[in-house]
């Protein structure tokens, strides 16, 4: 009998509540089976869009929600019952699911009914993904409440989904990725606090999200290894003995740091070959799949971009005889030895983090930080050696013009500025239509249950169905648990072999420069906005740094103001700043107008948008298609030199 | 870039400008051979200008003692007393490119309209743990602000160095890091004037490490060597715990100071301190051999007119370095 196919989803959601919703009916009507929903930022960072950071990221990377009238127009007319819904949600996640347990109940629908899977992995956040709002300990608290609270209540709900996703796009190799994911379990399941015989469901529902990479061969290794380890784990560290309750499940959205912009149509294969990577094991076999869409490298794609990914997968999992057959690697010594090798180096790096006191002491270090940003810059180092070769772009660079990008636009989809005034709108209406005291009721019992370690997700449902907003829970939960900054990664100095002889002829220059100035080349790298994705960021900080700059970085979601005023007080000579949001071009100007220093800009920044920021007087944009860092720092030299006039 | 008279930058500085302490800074760390008359007029100016009450507070200690969260809980709380506060930030990386990392403006956040200036600094190859430009920064920094915090990193010199910078100097430490035994050797402990045991809320622990210092302190005190007993203080930036009490022994330090003429005393040797080391940057050991030796050179500093920067050009002048 065939295997049944793994649920088919695409991360989706942009510009306003109905605007989401008509797209996720589209797609299940093309054949999708579950619904994954991409938030925008203020939502992830727990701000309403009228707050003065949510300027210009309202609707861009995913869709705002900002009360129980949001979530309702999302879901209309979806059979909430059937359902199975992921969310990528995490500082959030209890207000978000708060919402979704309201909605449904509203319609009828019970909370035991509910399928899906709140991302909710806070750990991740500080190391890569940026969207943490509270400490730790906090943080860790919501998320043991929620897994306490959906155990019972919610049953088939995945309370959280433990994503070593993030930590491969930002440099993780594969020892790393099962290594700081089963670690990360490690801290949340030691937090639980239900009765014994309730522990064992409890394992049961902790699920992963994984990463799938170009080299398939070594990613099905790397799965078929978090797959005995965890089912190691459940049975020596927490005494599961039920085998089904121990069975690694897991989703995955394949791999975008690998995709090109350059010659972007090689994507498509690069995006099939990962999806084997995840599926041909059976035994092996991710519970749901996502694909990224061919030009993600480029900006936000098009429903037709993200109609091709399905149907990649319908592909898979419809015409290709994949489910027929039993684990088509059981027995292969090859395959066995090297899932034994990344089994022994990843448990290996669990008890170095372990004898660390655990992965939040190895955040709060700063270790596991390091270790990815290490990696990462090998990684960077290696594609610009040609070591490892990525075809199209430092390999068999040659060639035809696409009729895919043809005509020089990017054919990309763009949100109109008309998202935000919408949600400012939106927002205004809804606030007016509550009963204020209900309100007051509501939060002053969130604060409550948050002061004396109650349960979060009971108050939180009240919250939602009283109308409290997305600011509003979450300004609630900031007073009660404090704020969080993590720490950068970059604080100690990486030493990467074969590096300094290439470097040398850039730092000759940069010397030379700072000696004709009087002091040395300085500059500001800052992150503007509440993208919390910093790789980018960090490397540009270190490679810089080895060049001989000095660097001043202060990590990420600052506001315009804090970055000016920066670049002031520490008299840099140049500033560069990273947005992957989408929001480059309402945010780089309120820094452009005000300083007198040349700035740099990198990120997914579409060519229409360069063009229009360079037109504004930014110096030079960097986009993905940009991997030779070593270049933009000689350039941005050069930049530095003229705007002072040594150059 | 036309340059603005140095006459609108000393005033711009008095009155807190961001943009003229910004210029005035740059002006200080100019390397340049040909700014220091420039330099020597501003520094001049400024010092003139200065109220004597603001001062200079050297915060140091090992690294990962938290001395930027202290820094920051500082700052707040005087901010809250109403004294506006500038800091110079000394990053110790020292390395082949030149390069350096300067992160601990992170742990830094104001708005821009409070009252507080934050410049980074590295410390390159510079023995002592201040940077080339550190104390022509503190300077500018305490002609605008009633404090001005000099944070400095190591364990040994830069106690040191410190020391003949600012009127204060607070050691950080953290607990049960076996750093105290490592200052008592190094007879590091006559050096500070407040004593922070950081991450109090660690404990016991912490408890351990205050009653250890306390009681190298006491036999120092009985060696008879100090006028002034530096108090030990537990303190917590993470939790606010005890910041006020660091903040009040600095400023009983400070009115301690004001004890017969030690604050005047303490002014000229920084000011010899600094003449010194721009002397011996320039000219080295040779320049200290044609003004007849470190002795010589000293007096000579001590009876010269002005700034330490005037000092300095005076003593290049004999030695016939500089015109």
């Amino acid at each position: 009998m065939p295997d049944r196919p793994w649920i088919i989803r695409t991360y989706a959601g942009h510009s306003t509540a109905e605007a989401s919703n008509r797209l996720y009916r589209e797609n299940l009507a093309k054949g999708q089976t579950g619904l994954s929903i991409a938030f925008d930022l203020p939502t992830q960072t727990g701000y309403d869009a009228d707050d003065p950071l949510a300027l210009g990221e309202v609707g861009k990377v995913g869709v705002p929600i900002g009360s129980i009238t949001d979530m309702d127009a999302l879901l209309e007319a979806i059979p909430l019952d059937q359902m199975n819904t992921s969310m990528t949600i995490n500082a959030t996640a209890c207000w978000m699911l708060a919402l979704y347990i309201a909605v449904a109940e509203r319609r009828g629908v019970s909370r035991a009914s509910l399928k899906g899977t709140t991302q909710n992995d806070i750990i991740k956040e500080y190391l890569s993904r940026g969207t943490y709002i509270f400490p730790p300990a906090g943080s860790l608290k919501l998320v043991t409440d929620m897994i306490e609270f959906t155990v019972d209540e919610v049953p088939n709900w995945n309370p959280v989904n433990i994503s070593s996703y993030h930590l491969q796009e930002v440099g993780a190799t594969p020892v790393q990725e099962i290594a700081f994911a089963l670690a990360n379990a490690i801290a949340i399941l030691d937090g639980v606090n239900v009765p014994e015989e309730r522990f064992p469901a409890v394992f049961g529902r902790i699920s992963f999200f994984c990463n799938a990479g170009i080299r398939f061969v070594e990613e099905l290794c790397k799965l078929r290894a978090f797959t005995g380890l965890w089912d190691r784990l459940g049975r020596e560290r927490y005494g599961v003995d039920d085998p089904k309750m121990r069975r690694f499940r897991y989703g995955v959205q394949v791999n975008s740091l690998g995709l090109t912009e350059a010659q972007p149509e090689n994507n498509i294969a690069r995006i099939i070959i990962e999806a084997l990577g995840v599926t041909l094991s059976k035994d092996a076999r991710c519970r749901s799949l996502q694909l990224p869409a061919w030009n993600e490298a480029m900006g936000l794609p098009r429903p037709w971009d993200q109609q091709l990914s399905l149907r990649m997968q319908q592909i898979l999992a419809y015409e290709t005889d994949l489910l027929e057959y039993a684990d088509i690697f059981d027995g292969s010594p090859v395959i066995e030895r090297k899932v034994a090798e990344i089994s022994d180096a990843a448990w290996q790096e669990v008890e170095r983090i372990l004898e660390q006191g655990g992965a939040v002491e190895a955040v709060e270090s700063g270790y596991m930080k390091r270790r990815l940003v290490e990696s990462n810059a090998r990684r960077i180092a290696a594609i610009e050696s040609g070591e490892q070769i990525v075809v199209g772009v430092n390999r068999f660079q040659e060639t035809e013009e696409s009729p895919l990008t043809e005509g020089g636009g990017s054919r990309v989809l763009t949100v109109d500025d008309s998202a935000e005034r919408t949600q400012l709108e939106r927002l205004r209406a809804h606030r007016a239509s509550r009963n204020a005291a209900e309100v007051d009721a509501a939060l002053h019992g969130l604060r409550d249950a948050l002061s004396n370690g109650a349960n979060a997700m009971p108050p939180s449902i009240r919250c939602a169905e009283a109308g409290v907003t997305t600011g509003e829970w979450a300004a609630t939960a900031r007073e009660v648990l404090g704020e969080y900054r993590a720490p950068t990664g970059i604080e100690a100095p990486l030493r990467l072999a074969g590096h300094d002889s290439d470097f040398e002829s850039v730092r000759r220059r940069i010397a030379e420069v700072s000696d004709r100035l009087g002091r040395r080349l300085k500059l500001l790298v800052g992150k503007p906005g509440l993208d919390g994705h910093s790789s980018g960021a960090e490397q540009i900080a270190i490679f810089a740094r080895d060049a001989g700059f000095e660097v001043v970085y202060e990590g990420i979601r600052l506001t315009p103001d804090e970055i000016v005023l920066s670049a002031q007080q520490e008299g840099v000579h140049l500033i560069g700043l990273s947005i992957l949001s989408g929001s480059h071009l309402t945010l780089v100007p309120q820094i452009l107008e005000r300083v007198n220093v040349p700035v740099v800009v990198g990120g997914i920044i579409p060519e229409e948008d360069a063009a229009d920021l360079r037109a504004k007087g930014v110096a030079a944009v960097y986009t993905p298609r940009d991997y030779d860092v070593q270049r933009i720092v000689r350039e941005m030299v050069e930049v530095a030199a003229r705007a002072h006039g040594v150059g | 870039m036309a340059e603005p008279p140095v006459e609108r930058l000393v005033s711009g500085v008095l009155e807190a400008d961001g943009e003229a302490i910004a210029e005035a800074l740059a002006t200080v760390e100019d390397t340049r051979g040909d700014t220091l008359p420039r330099q020597r007029e501003l520094l001049g100016r400024l010092e003139a200008e200065t109220p004597r009450e603001h001062s200079i507070v050297g915060l140091t200690g090992p690294p990962g003692a938290g001395k930027s969260t202290l820094a920051g809980a500082l700052i707040r709380l005087w901010l809250e007393r109403g004294a506006g506060v500038g800091m110079v930030a000394v990053d110790p990386s020292s390395r082949h490119s030149g390069g350096a990392l300067l992160g601990d403006r992170a742990r830094l956040r104001f708005a821009a309209e409070d009252r507080v200036f934050v410049r980074s600094m590295a410390a390159r190859d510079q023995l002592g743990g201040l940077a080339p430009a550190t104390r022509g920064a503190a300077a500018v920094l305490r002609a605008a602000y009633p404090w001005t915090i000099v944070e400095t990193v190591g364990v040994g010199q830069s106690e040191v160095d410190v020391a003949t910078l600012a009127d204060s100097v607070v050691l950080v430490l953290q607990p049960g890091s076996g750093d105290t035994l490592q200052f008592m050797k190094a007879g590091i402990l006559e050096i500070p004037d407040v004593l922070v045991v950081h991450k109090w809320d660690l404990g016991a622990v912490a408890e351990r490490t205050r009653a250890d210092l306390e009681s190298m302190l006491a036999l120092q005190s009985v060696s008879g060597k100090l006028d002034w007993s530096p108090p030990v203080v537990g303190a917590s930036a993470e939790t606010g715990h005890a910041v006020a009490q660091v903040a009040d022994a600095v400023e009983a330090h400070r009115q301690h100071l004001e004890i017969g003429d030690a604050l005047g005393e303490r002014r000229a040797r920084g000011r010899v301190a600094w003449a010194m080391e721009r002397f011996e940057q320039r000219y080295g050991a040779l320049g200290l051999e044609r003004v007849g030796g470190r002795e010589a050179a000293e007096r000579s500093v001590r009876e010269a007119a002005g700034t330490a920067l005037d000092a300095f050009s005076s003593l290049a002048t004999r030695a016939g370095l500089e015109s």
